[in-house]
């Protein structure tokens, strides 16, 4: 039996056709593989539609006819059938003869669509639907995240820490480097477009205040999460959704682990415990660009490092850090929870990790405005 | 049959430094169910992904239909890889695509069938393997064994000469697994597709295998070759002969 699907030259797919008495006859001859059921599809199928009373298909030069071809007979009787012609097929080989009975036309007719294009407010009401449910989860796992960070502290030898140290050395170690480059650069850009104008006033020397105040306060806890954010709360999601994929987080919870006490508190305290020190090599990076910034203005480092001194307090720095260890709490766990979220395979680990970088953003933006609230109240 | 159509020899192959099977020699002929068979982890699967060339072997040649699989490059390996239909063992449909997509993929991307001849090859393929009226359901939402019989299907697509089932068997159940095997068998008489399969269901290998060779991890290579019940009442070879009887490893 050659069945290789090399045709050999000469063998390609052929099709004729003349009118008989009563309808159509087509003669189908040569290689029926995909490449010859290319070359014959539309033309058949064509005639095959308007056949007259019957349709004839004599396949007696048929030398080869793997699936691709038996779809082509088969196409070709439904077409027939569907013109209320008879079919007749003649010639056929034994051994594709007992394959072709095998299919019938309906085979290739596709089942009637359940699913209607739904209208505008069952649409509405769907996305409200899975934006409700969205929130439901997210407090349900708020609640339980809660009471897992509760356990913890009540019994902190049941937290893995060697766990912790890993991801406090991946997520936050590891972020060293870009950290610093980012505040370097942004600390440099900063100082030096804001130089040009306060030049204008001879002020040149407040820079050293604008730098230190809006890293101090603003910038460096948000920079820092959103970098998070796109480092390790990505990370988070995708790890724990393909977990999820995998059903190891249904084989923690059939051993009685809790995924959220096992995955998530251990991923979220590292990086509370880490961002605050990232936020703080941020700040510093950036005020090292601002000062370089200053001395190529010329004015000596002393003048600098004074200026900075006297324009911040202890409370503005303390005040970007709880800021930042309260991003790095809802930007890891978010990413954790769109992780445990995760159904289904592949695709629905990018979604999840999508959504854990998104969310994350809108998060930080968020909680940046209600601290923003807070302070002023607060009068800090 | 007795055309080979792949042939087998020297072939050595192994992770890094770790030799796993040293020099096989064996044919595989036009037509015939071939199984692979032996214990866990001797090796068996790792044999049928040098077989597709999915890894370079330490030594020794793979010939698909004559062609050099080893060292092909380029568009002549493309070619060896149109020639062969490959099933991984779960299943590797992908999950972003309707079993239909699945099956149409191949045949959209290397043939010029307009999209209702696609459609409908790939209807009666899935047909075939019993999975008519799933066409439009997700691969997650498909039981374990029916994702098998679509990746036999997807696998298919292009009417290759070859199949390679990679433990198609593993975790069915003894009906679902009864009728994979009658698909083997009618695919194989009719279309006379040559099947190599990697499995170790005893009851599978007796209902479709023409010939077997067994693999095992001390001898590294073959130790046995043949029609699965000869092996089981005339071979020497204790191993061969537990393997077949379903005996418990003797203490020794």
């Amino acid at each position: 039996m050659p069945l290789s699907n090399q045709s050999p030259p000469g063998q390609h797919a052929a099709l004729a056709s003349k009118p008989s008495s009563d309808g159509l006859t087509l003669t189908l001859s040569g290689r029926l593989n995909a490449e010859g059921v290319a070359a014959v599809w539309n033309s058949a199928v064509n005639q095959a539609t308007t056949p007259g009373r019957s349709l004839t298909v004599e396949a007696s030069g048929v030398s080869y006819c793997d699936v691709a071809g038996l779809a082509l007979l088969v196409e070709l009787r439904r077409q027939a059938e569907a013109a209320r012609a008879d079919f007749h097929l003649t010639g056929l080989g034994e051994r594709y003869r007992t394959l072709y009975e095998q299919f019938v036309p309906e085979d290739l007719m596709p089942p009637p669509s359940q699913v209607k294009k739904p209208s505008l407010p069952e649409e509405v009401g769907r996305k409200a639907y899975v934006l409700l449910d969205d929130i439901y989860t997210l407090i349900a796992f708020v609640g339980e995240f809660a009471l897992a960070v509760v356990r913890a502290a009540a019994n902190p030898g049941r937290v893995r820490w060697a766990d912790a140290f890993h991801v406090a050395e991946t997520a936050g170690a590891n972020a060293l480097p870009i950290i610093v480059l980012i505040g370097f650069l942004m600390g440099l850009i900063m100082a030096f477009q804001s130089a040009i104008p306060l030049k204008q006033f001879g002020a040149e020397i407040f820079v050293a205040n604008l730098l230190a105040l809006s890293l101090l306060r603003e910038l460096g806890p948000l920079v820092t999460a959103i970098i998070l954010a796109g480092r390790s709360g990505s990370a988070f999601a995708a790890e724990i959704g393909t977990m999820t994929v995998n059903e190891e987080i249904n084989a923690l919870v059939t051993m009685g682990l809790d995924p959220v006490r096992f995955l998530v508190v251990t991923r979220v305290l590292a990086a509370m415990a880490m961002t605050p020190m990232l936020t703080i090599f941020f700040s510093l990076a950036g005020l090292i660009g601002g000062a370089l910034v200053m001395l190529s203005l010329g004015y000596p480092l002393v003048s600098f490092v004074n200026q900075v001194k006297m324009s911040i307090t202890l409370g503005d720095l303390m005040g970007g850090l709880v800021k930042s260890m309260a991003f790095s709490l809802l930007v890891c766990a978010i990413g954790c929870q769109r992780g445990l979220r995760t159904r289904g395979g592949a695709s629905s680990v990018g979604e999840a990790t999508t959504s854990a970088v998104v969310s994350g953003i809108i998060l930080i933006a968020v909680s940046d405005g209600v601290f923003a609230v807070i302070f002023y109240v607060m009068g800090w | 049959m007795g055309r080979p159509i792949i042939e087998v020899s020297g072939l050595t192959l192994g992770y890094g430094e770790v030799v796993v099977l040293k020099d096989l020699n064996f044919t595989v002929e036009s037509g015939e169910v071939f199984v692979i068979l032996g214990g866990s982890g001797c090796g068996k699967s790792t044999l049928l992904k040098h077989m597709i060339g999915l890894y370079p072997p330490m030594a020794g040649s793979v010939f698909i239909e004559g062609r050099d699989m080893v060292n092909a490059q380029g568009s002549k390996r493309r070619a060896i890889l149109r020639s062969f239909g490959v099933t991984y063992q779960s299943g590797a449909l992908f999950g972003s695509l309707t079993l239909l997509e699945n099956v149409c993929l191949p045949l959209e991307e290397f043939t010029r069938l307009p999209r209702e001849a696609r459609e409908a090859v790939a209807r009666m393929k899935l047909k075939m393997v019993g999975l008519a009226g799933s066409e439009d359901k997700l691969p997650s939402e498909l039981s374990g064994g029916m994702q098998k019989r679509a990746a036999i299907a997807r696998a298919m697509a292009l009417d290759p000469a070859i199949l390679f089932l990679d433990e198609p068997q593993a975790g069915l159940d003894p009906v679902t697994s009864a009728g994979l095997d009658e698909l083997i068998l009618t695919l194989s008489s009719s279309l006379g597709i040559t099947f190599v399969i990697v499995s170790h269901e005893l009851a599978s290998i007796y209902a479709v295998a023409h010939r077997v060779i067994m693999l095992d991890p001390q001898a590294k290579g073959i130790i046995a070759e043949g029609a699965p019940s000869d092996l089981r009442d005339h071979s020497e070879n204790p191993k061969v002969r537990q393997f077949f009887n379903r005996e418990a490893q003797s203490p020794s």
